[in-house]
């Protein structure tokens, strides 16, 4: 049975890579992620992991190292955050298109320019279309939990894609909260052997020679890339499977997104990662007050859970995406995009807002997401919405 | 060391049929230095020309387990499998001895991929990288690289009326790569193949970081004849303009030395890219060129006596 301790979310990231014991880490220190692999670190250092740990020169050669010992059969890790994933990116579209199931602990930061090292989604929003499962966590306890499941979507043979497991910078990563750790043998049975893959050191030893990485031209590069959207396409049946699997097992289920008061809703807001929390109690307070609000969390970015996202949000009649990410296009955030995309189809559809807020570790306060209710509130009464985009604890 | 005829009945693993240009260094500095190691290999290789034409979807030229992932990262690749077989050899999962070997362009290896190459040696991971230069990026049409030669004509070092090609000396890499302080660091050549073959042979028994720095002459680049391509080579040899040499654990050994030392003139008569050095209104830039040849051989000369 599960201990309960008390960790932030880098030292869950670590234990749970301890508990994973993958062959191979390659990683490089970047804030707030750095701690994970220095903890990690002890860890080798005190043979407490059978991992070979390259401590490489840069996140680029980190995410090629892990991609080399993936594609020589090993389970490689990684973690990053920000300016590192940032510099990775040429090598996470190769990491994906190769179908290599790497899993990186991601500690999500805002981009530079200006530097800046608190949080925000736009790192990992920049990396949302680079073929990776991407998965976001609420607290400490889900970031463990999804990262333990992350190796067994990543690893599925309908899937082999790389995945990518989200925590909040500070908020999360240096929060301590209380933690219900797995057995060490628990994660081991439960993420298995990872099944049997071609790979280069199979092959040298069975001297059938494989060539990985070709060159295809117009002739095949398409079919490769439809391949790989298959991948992604059973990851939506793949990622359900699991979170039952584990909630069978551990007592905590996960689906794609979470429903919180939803049911009857008028309003609600659709939000990615520790802010939820927040906003729950906001709900928590509202529905006290006879107002119908909810929320949806998006644990899953992609694949992108089409259906469950126009479930959850069909009968409202008014709904704030709430953005952590600017999308400097002139119009609204990117999860606003997709939501809107969710819910073209829908006949009968909510009228749908966007908020901007959080930039940069923008402390997000119960007061902040009172304020977004309201408008939601005000567009209700009013029938009908007169902005698309709104920032939220911004000086303008 | 194998004689010619015993490597010739060894099974080469890099064939035919991939699209190099006839005439091609590279094709053959491949075979070369795989038909010299007896033992299961793994490569890595770099965005380039040898990547290009040797991948081209479902052909393959290459019969050993061979992966391609970037332009600028061939050694870091190479890190991350040489890791995974240390694992599963510590774990008993494996006991073949298996030689890894990281490939790379001048491009891949002088300019872009230099800190991923710089980092694989001075992590010290048990790998062979070899450079197989032809001296600019040849793939996207014959740039200058940190590798070109001096007043060389490169398509974005063109010679012009004010600048004759590229202004700037190339790099020396192997001094580089043996500040690392690896145990083994080499030149070679394609037209001296028991050297290149001596060279390939030595490096993999030893543990550690290897690297060799391997003149492929380019037909279409440089250009040439494509008849001359071994000839090419030996003669920049025989120039001293690329010396043949060896430095083990730190110290520099000469592999050989030409007889006669020709002018660097005879080396830049065989190639397009020199030719406004050879006009006798560059007689200038020819003896600068040849001063500093004689400068660098004098001096190589000198580290490997002491
Ligand atoms: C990051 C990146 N930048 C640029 C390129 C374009 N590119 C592909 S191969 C190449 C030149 C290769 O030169 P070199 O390494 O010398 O190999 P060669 O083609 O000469 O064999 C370039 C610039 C690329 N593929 N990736
Ligand atoms: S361009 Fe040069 S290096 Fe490339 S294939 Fe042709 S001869 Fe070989
Ligand atoms: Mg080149």
């Amino acid at each position: 049975m599960g201990i309960k301790v008390a960790k932030t979310a880098n030292e869950a990231f670590a234990e749970g890579m301890r508990q994973i014991n993958p062959d191979v880490v390659a990683a490089y220190p970047i804030t707030p992620a750095t701690e994970i692999v220095q903890i990690f670190s002890q860890f080798v250092a005190d043979g407490l992991v059978k991992t070979e740990f390259i401590q490489v020169e840069s996140e680029h050669s980190a995410m090629s190292a892990c991609i080399g010992a993936s594609a020589a059969g090993a389970r490689a890790m990684t973690g990053t955050s920000s300016q590192g994933l940032a510099f990775m990116w040429e090598m996470l579209y190769i990491a994906s298109g190769l179908r290599l199931p790497i899993i990186m602990a991601v500690v999500n930061r805002a981009l530079s320019s200006p530097i800046n090292i608190h949080c925000d989604h736009s790192d990992t929003f920049g990396a949302r279309d680079s073929g990776w499962i991407q998965i976001y966590s609420e607290n400490v306890q889900e970031t463990y939990d999804n990262l333990i499941q992350g190796v067994r979507i990543a690893e599925h043979p309908e899937v082999k894609l790389p995945c990518m497991i989200m925590t909040d910078g500070f908020i999360l990563s240096h929060c301590l909260e209380t933690l219900e750790m797995l057995t060490d043998q628990e994660v081991q049975e439960f993420i298995g052997v990872p099944p049997e893959r071609e790979n280069l050191i199979k092959s040298a030893i069975e001297n059938k020679p494989i060539t990985i990485g070709a060159l295809d031209l117009q002739d095949y590069y398409f079919e490769r890339k439809r391949q790989q959207a298959e991948g992604m396409k059973n990851a939506l049946k793949i990622i359900p499977e699991i979170g039952k699997e584990f909630g069978d097992k551990f007592g905590r289920y996960y689906g794609f997104v979470e429903d919180y008061k939803l049911e009857d809703a008028d309003i609600g807001i659709v939000v990615i990662g520790s802010t939820a929390g927040t906003a729950k109690e906001v709900v928590d307070n509202l529905r006290k007050k006879g107002v119908k609000a909810g929320l949806l969390k998006i644990r899953i970015l992609r694949p992108l859970p089409v259906e469950d996202i126009k479930n959850s949000l069909k009968n409202l009649k008014v709904v704030g995406v709430m953005d952590r990410v600017e999308g400097m296009n002139a119009f609204c955030g990117p999860l606003y995009s997709e939501i809107t995309a969710c819910l073209y189809d829908l006949d009968k559809k909510p009228l749908l807002t966007n908020f901007v807020y959080g930039l940069g570790g923008r402390d997000v306060k119960i007061e902040d997401i009172e304020t977004i209710f309201n408008e939601l509130i005000t567009v209700l009464e009013k029938g009908k919405k007169d902005f698309t985009l709104k920032y939220i604890g911004v000086r303008e | 060391m194998p004689n010619i005829k015993e490597l010739a009945k060894r099974e080469s693993r890099f064939v035919s049929g991939h699209r190099l240009c006839a005439g091609c260094g590279a094709g053959i500095v491949m075979r070369q230095v795989l038909l010299a190691i007896d033992k299961p290999v793994i490569a890595s290789c770099a965005t380039g020309c040898v990547e290009v034409a040797s991948t081209i979807f479902p052909y393959s030229s290459w019969k050993i387990p061979w992966i391609h992932s970037a332009f600028e990262n061939s050694a870091a690749t190479i890190s991350g499998i040489e890791a995974a077989y240390k694992v599963f050899k510590r774990e008993g999962k494996i006991n073949k001895e298996i030689v890894f070997v990281g490939f790379g362009g001048d491009g891949g290896t002088y300019d872009i991929g230099f800190q991923a190459l710089s980092g694989a040696a001075e992590r010290g991971h048990n790998v062979l990288y070899v450079c197989y230069n032809n001296q600019a990026y040849m793939n996207t049409g014959i740039q200058r690289s940190g590798a070109s030669p001096k007043f060389s004509h490169t398509t974005t070092s063109p010679v012009g009326k004010v600048i004759p090609g590229k202004v700037q000396w190339q790099k020396n890499l192997v001094d580089i790569m043996v500040a690392h302080g690896i145990p083994y660091a080499a030149t070679a050549i394609p037209g001296r193949w028991n050297d290149l073959v001596n060279k390939v042979e030595k490096a993999v028994k030893i543990e550690g970081f290897k690297f060799i720095d391997i003149l492929s002459p380019c037909r279409l680049g440089w250009p040439h004849e494509s008849e001359l391509t071994m000839e090419i080579s030996r003669l920049a040899v025989e120039t001293c303009i690329w010396p043949l040499y060896e430095v083990v654990e730190g110290k520099y050994k000469l592999s050989y030395k030409p007889k006669e030392k020709k002018p660097v003139a005879e080396w830049f008569k065989l190639q397009g890219r020199f030719k406004h050095l050879l006009l006798p209104e560059n007689s200038n830039l020819l003896e600068e060129i040849q001063k500093e040849v004689d400068r660098r051989w004098e001096e190589l000369l000198k580290k490997c006596e002491s």
